[in-house]
């Protein structure tokens, strides 16, 4: 019987059955960020375990308020920070390094196909793009990760979705993966690993696969994942470069982390995306979502662009050309905030962030900040937000706000009407 | 191991959710025991009030799909540091059972038969649990009643709970 990428994963690094479907497994990088990591480093010391597995495959940044906004979020950097340095963990980015975990880390080469990853965060499935099984966890076996280098789950169940056609120009990976979402429901993968495959997969790049991964778990699944593939190899070849002899061994090699052609599956999909159009969410619930083109004319309060969803460079180039030459509408807050400094800079150098800021938006530094709420852009209660990000549940970015999720096309042409609009006015398209 | 004995808080609802059990809002605080004052604040339900309610109990029985919404740890840590180390229920939501399992303490299904009949009988009455994990009976008694309820978990689940938690576990063993 034949495997899927997960089960072959899992295959790979498997350390134990204690029992039933139980699968304790062997971990190739523990993420670490300041949100939820210092309750498990004061946990681990009260026990009089503060220890870790290993210091080089532990990576931790600070980025979710940085810099720190008051007396408590400064405590839990503080935390992180000693931590990272009394255990020698050299890949700690803080302030002037430090970007969106989900954005920074695969940027940085630390993500390989066929790793296992967790982090205290349930967005870890984004690294999926690069077909390693990258889960969220609860502090407990972050915990454990960080100490013993192990994670236990059940033994994992697989769906497929299969994107087929061709999308339209003006048409993105975030479209897609909010009407896969609408599709199936916020608990249509609950408990299982969505492998994303197809002609429209395979012709992402990525970026774009990042997009449709780190939304996995809005649809309740555990982990996205992408066959690794030539795209994938291309990307990370700065980063393994001396352990292949060409991008061939290398694409041969990763080989091992494709699905059988004879892998069960516990769910497939063929999700066909020839008339799509773009897409925003309505509601208080990732599912609820709708053609831009019925909303049009929804004022909105704030435009954000950024995040571990959509603040890559790609993103920000596309944003970029509808607001080139034009200004956003006088009652709307532009904020962009590249996802991190890499992307900040290349923004900087293509011309990017002066087209941003000659349209009105203010610029922020690398950091998830408005995305949950908790700086740089919060909501006031009864305002709404377009937004680039990932999650609209009631209250996200700001008490008693409204966030609808769209693309960064969509985002940048709702800032020039002030109200939701379909970015092909300004950039032909669909 | 935790322990699994005390007095009863009873919950009679259905749903009830990890921000009821404790607010988004505190979750910047960085040690458990700071969570101690806050468990239940959100909880609207008639004839319950956190303040004069929650301090003296060692067990919470409850209905269906308890601690649903997000997969914040600190639920059961809301629940630890207030000495409540079991919620007997209908049902959980999947991540907060294994956060509990996690964290050493239990979370454990009985029938709505069951809990129907230990509702009727104990509610408002003051009740003591005695829980005999060995034998896998709980005993509860309050004045002029008693019942003996037998329960089932998972050997990985009875395992986590001897070793005091996943930490604990993975550490004898990984
Ligand atoms: S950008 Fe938003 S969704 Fe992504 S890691 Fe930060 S807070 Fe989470």
């Amino acid at each position: 019987m034949g495997k899927t990428i997960a089960e072959k994963i899992f295959a790979s690094h498997l350390v134990d059955n204690p029992s039933g479907d139980i699968q304790v497994i062997r971990l190739d990088a523990v993420f670490c960020h300041e949100i939820t990591t210092p309750v498990a480093i004061t946990d681990l010391e009260a026990r009089g375990m503060d220890r870790v597995f290993d210091p080089a495959r532990i990576k931790a940044v600070i980025d979710h308020v940085t810099p720190a906004k008051d007396s408590k979020t400064a405590m839990q950097g503080k935390i992180l920070r000693e931590w990272a340095l009394r255990h020698g963990i050299i890949d700690f980015f803080d302030i002037g390094d430090n970007g969106v975990c989900h954005a920074l880390f695969p940027e940085k080469g630390f993500v390989r196909p066929g790793y296992t990853i967790i982090m205290g965060d349930s967005h870890t499935c984004t690294h999926g793009a690069f077909g390693a099984f990258a889960a969220g966890v609860g502090t407990t076996d972050l915990e454990v990760g960080m100490l013993k280098g192990v994670c236990a789950f059940h033994a994992p169940q697989t769906m497929k979705v299969s994107i087929t056609g061709e999308l339209a120009a003006g048409v993105y990976a975030k479209d897609v993966i909010l009407a896969v979402i609408g599709k199936l429901g916020v608990n249509g993968a609950t408990n299982r690993v969505i492998e994303f495959g197809g002609p429209v997969v395979d012709a992402m790049s990525m970026e774009a696969r990042m997009t449709l991964c780190n939304m996995a778990i809005e649809a309740g699944g555990t982990s996205g994942i992408c066959a690794p593939d030539m795209t994938t190899v291309t990307y990370l070849w700065p980063f393994i470069q001396d352990e292949f002899d060409s991008p061939e061994a290398a694409l041969e090699a990763y080989g091992a982390f494709t699905a059988d052609s004879d892998a069960v599956y516990a769910e497939e999909i063929v999700f066909h995306v020839g008339d799509l159009v773009p897409m925003a969410t309505f509601g208080y619930k990732p599912d609820q979502v709708k053609p831009i083109a019925e909303m049009v004319g929804e004022k909105v309060d704030q435009v954000y662009i950024g995040s571990c969803t959509n603040g890559r460079i790609e993103d920000l180039r596309v944003a970029a050309e509808v607001l080139k030459g034009r200004h956003i509408h006088k009652g709307v807050r532009g904020v962009l905030s590249p996802a991190t400094p890499a992307v900040y800079k290349a923004a900087l150098k293509e011309g990017l962030i002066e087209i941003f800021m000659d349209a009105g938006f203010c610029v922020t530094n690398p950091t998830c900040g408005a995305c949950l709420g908790m700086s740089n852009g919060v909501l006031a209660e009864g305002e709404v937000c377009a937004s680039t990000t990932n999650r609209n549940f009631n209250g996200r970015m700001g008490k008693g706000g409204m966030v609808h999720l769209m693309s960064p096309a969509s985002a940048a042409a709702t800032a020039l009407t002030g109200a939701i609009t379909n970015s092909h006015i300004y950039t032909g398209g669909e | 191991m935790k322990s699994f004995n005390g007095k009863i808080l009873f919950l009679d609802r259905s749903d009830i959710n990890t921000d009821e059990i404790i607010p988004a809002r505190y979750l910047t605080e960085i040690t458990k025991e700071a969570l101690k004052p806050y468990l239940l604040e959100d909880l609207e339900m008639t004839g319950f009030a956190p303040e004069r309610d929650v301090a003296p109990s060692g067990a919470v029985i409850t209905r269906a799909n308890f601690g649903c919404g997000s997969s914040r740890e600190h639920a059961p840590w809301a629940l630890e540091v207030n000495d409540i180390n079991i919620v007997i229920g209908e049902s959980f939501a999947r991540i907060f059972k294994q956060n509990m399992f996690n964290c050493g303490m239990m979370a454990v299904e009985l029938s709505r038969d069951v809990l129907d009949d230990l509702m009727t009988r104990f509610a408002g009455k003051e009740t003591e649990l005695v829980t005999d994990l060995e034998a896998g009976v709980f005993h509860f008694t309050a004045a002029g009643e008693a019942l003996e309820v037998p329960f089932e978990i998972s050997d990985f689940d009875r395992a986590l709970v001897e070793a005091g938690g996943w930490v604990g576990y993975a550490d004898q063993h990984y």
